[in-house]
């Protein structure tokens, strides 16, 4: 092709890391996506990297320290589209269950030198700080739902990715709804649809690693975990996990703190 | 493969196989539920031991059917592949209450004891994904290289064991939408057209189903091969087999049985009546107060419960909503179409450019439920429930279609306003 490839550009803040390497993990895929874009930063990838700007931003993790929010600025302005992948990006991830303490408590007890350590107060996504114009959710992403959403930024079309709950997922593979079938505690029917169901595909009930679905009616669940027998506490938790921060899941846990 | 739904060539017949279908499809003949069956059809009628059963299953698989009936998976009977009698759920029944499905055990080796499950036949003949064509790019446009039927051919044809009379009235309205005209879809087409059905009465209606207030069973009337009904008081186990139409006599002279006794037929008619006097839920036959409720508060208190998750109408046997995905391959030379199960209760089945017609829960439930019970009539002359109470008991919030039409129909109590 005669038209230059579209620079591709690969981002961490706060995160485990699965999110983007799933991006390696596209396995027969990956050679293809080398073909269609230019790897031009990617550091868990490779060594080589061409300086900004880029075409299309993908960035995993947090914002939690004060050095984030500049680098986060400084990469938005480097980046014509930014991809937000994963819970840390979209929700704050798991390290914004900091949020409900007071994270120089934290410090204290995990660093020799508290003085050393520059922090925020809270583990927020990178929406908060930038405009971000595409989330992909998931604890981690669905590595072929990451490359639907870089074909359809590639081929300037909407990206097949729906934002329904987990349940049709469930419906669509035929899974007996463990919930109604095995009084399971299932977050399913207000999570965020992308992982294709697969925890109640083994009879398990869904942890919600996806995050809240489009509308998602959290009270509603709630009532019937609590008639299926389970805890405020347990509720609590429930909801506060990958997802913690996201505004519906954070609420719903709130009104079952005791 | 020649079957037919209805045999073209059924000598007896003084109506044509297409005119049957036509007889199908006028709405008096789906809303007259008390009319006697079709006179063309032969009714012929043996009875059976489970040894026959077995037979019928070995003939059909022997004509090449792909036999699809109740079968126990993940703690539920659920309709799927199965190779003979020992697949069926002997011995099992549901209990069903809203949010509520738990199997147990009967103490007769009843096969089809039980009401029904979350699967039905929806998903083999309205598949949850079907792509609808594959194209590649050709200059400036594209070149359609492969069409939706096209998949279909290689498929053997099924044979649908056990499905109940909710079940086929349901078959019946999607016949009507997807068999001809405006609607027509060929995959529907070609794997209904070749699809055997083996219906079962209900003798054992579920704690949710409602069937007999919405006339849609629980006697199997219509619409079938074969019938059977199966019963198993008095010490013995055997099944009353009817057939409904050309194929399925011809299959059931080949299977042979004794004469149905009388007695047999009598105790049929009473186990059928004691199942009408045992729906677990009811509805009023009056709903053309319906349309006017449009405003009712119960819309505002349904939809605080309402998940909007959807899974009322992935489990019911008449939602055949669907959406169209486009896709392409990393370098945009390939794209394909895909159809998929869609809901109403989800946000891009009503997003268009400049908005979202139905943006909150409230105005989806409400689609939802004047959609079967009003718009449907006006839209295709019959209601869109059979009454088969699975939107009852697969609701995670265990909302219950038949309290919610009572609630809309009480009257609204307007609270006195305060002067300003």
């Amino acid at each position: 092709m005669a038209l230059k490839k579209p620079k591709l550009a690969v981002f961490k803040f706060a995160s485990c890391d699965g999110c983007q390497l799933s991006l390696l993990d596209a396995e027969e895929d990956l050679l293809a996506v080398a073909g269609a874009v230019e790897i031009a930063y990617f550091p868990e990838a490779t060594r080589r990297s061409l300086r900004g700007p880029y075409d299309i931003g993908l960035v995993e993790g947090s914002i939690t320290t004060p050095h984030d929010v500049e680098r986060i600025r400084h990469v938005r302005k480097q980046c014509r589209v930014l991809i937000t992948i994963g819970a840390c990006a979209t929700a704050g991830g798991i390290q914004a269950l900091r949020n409900w303490k007071d994270v120089k408590d934290y410090v204290r007890l995990v660093y020799a030198s508290a003085e050393a350590i520059s922090t925020l107060d809270r583990s927020m996504p990178v929406g908060s700080y930038v405009h971000v114009d595409y989330e992909l959710r998931g604890c981690p992403i669905n590595k072929l739902q990451l490359l639907e959403v870089l074909n359809a930024f590639l081929n300037r079309r909407k990206p097949n990715i729906p934002a329904h709950s987990v349940c049709m997922e469930c419906k669509l593979r035929g899974n007996v709804c463990v919930m109604v079938a095995r009084d399971t505690p299932c977050l399913g029917p207000v999570t965020h649809a992308g992982c294709g169901a697969i925890c109640p595909s083994y009879t398990r009930g869904c942890y919600g690693c996806y995050g809240p679905m489009e509308n998602p009616n959290t009270a509603s669940l709630a009532s019937h975990l609590s008639g299926i027998g389970e805890s405020a506490e347990d509720i609590m938790l429930a909801f506060r996990s990958f997802n913690a921060y996201a505004e519906s899941f954070r609420k719903e846990s709130d009104a079952h703190e005791e | 493969m020649q079957a037919k739904p209805f045999s073209q060539n059924d000598s007896d017949s003084s109506l044509s196989s297409a005119s049957w279908w036509h007889v199908l499809c006028l709405p008096e003949a789906l809303l007259d539920f008390s009319r006697s069956p079709p006179t063309h059809i032969v009714a012929l009628m043996l009875t059976i031991e489970i040894e026959g059963l077995r037979r019928l299953l070995g003939i059909l698989s022997s004509r090449g059917y792909l036999l699809l009936g109740p079968t126990i998976r993940d703690g539920a009977i659920v309709f799927d592949a199965i190779r003979s009698v020992e697949d069926l759920p002997s011995g099992w029944t549901d209990l069903q209450a809203p949010a509520s499905y738990k199997l147990q055990k009967r103490d007769d080796g009843a096969l089809f004891g039980f009401a029904i499950g979350p699967v039905t036949w929806k998903k083999f003949l309205f598949p949850p994904r079907v792509r609808l064509l594959a194209a590649q790019r050709d200059g400036k446009g594209f070149t359609i290289v492969a069409e939706q039927h096209a998949e279909n051919e290689a498929r053997p044809p099924m044979a649908f064991i056990g499905i109940r009379s909710c079940e086929l009235r349901a078959l019946g309205l999607h016949d009507r939408i997807f068999m001809d005209g405006e609607g027509s879809d060929p995959t529907f087409r070609a794997l209904r057209e070749s699809t055997f059905i083996v219906a079962v009465e209900c003798l054992q209606p579920g704690g949710t189903c409602f069937c007999a207030s919405m006339g849609t069973g629980p006697a199997v009337e219509e619409g079938f091969d074969l019938a059977l009904t199966e019963m198993t008081s008095g010490g013995s186990h055997t099944f009353i087999v009817r057939a409904g139409s050309g194929r399925g006599e011809e299959v059931l002279r080949e299977l042979g049985g004794r004469e149905t006794a009388n007695d047999e037929a009598a105790r049929r008619a009473t186990a059928l009546e004691c199942a009408r006097e045992d729906m677990g839920r009811t509805v009023a036959a009056d709903r053309s107060w319906l349309a006017m409720a449009f405003e009712h508060p119960e819309w505002d208190e349904v939809a605080k419960r309402c998940l909007a998750c959807a899974n009322c109408t992935m489990v019911c046997p008449t939602c055949f909503c669907s959406t169209v995905e486009d896709s392409t391959d990393l370098s945009g030379e390939k794209a394909e179409r895909w159809r998929r199960w869609d809901s109403c209760f989800t946000a891009d089945f009503t997003r268009v450019a400049g908005g979202n017609i139905r943006p909150t829960t409230r105005s989806r439930y409400r689609q939802w439920l004047m959609h079967k019970f009003s718009y449907w009539v006006d839209q295709f002359g019959a209601a869109g429930c059979v009454g088969c109470g699975r939107c009852i008991t697969w609701c995670p919030a265990g909302i219950d279609i038949t309290e919610e039409l009572s609630a809309l129909r009480a009257p609204v109590i307007h609270s006195p306003r305060s002067a300003s």
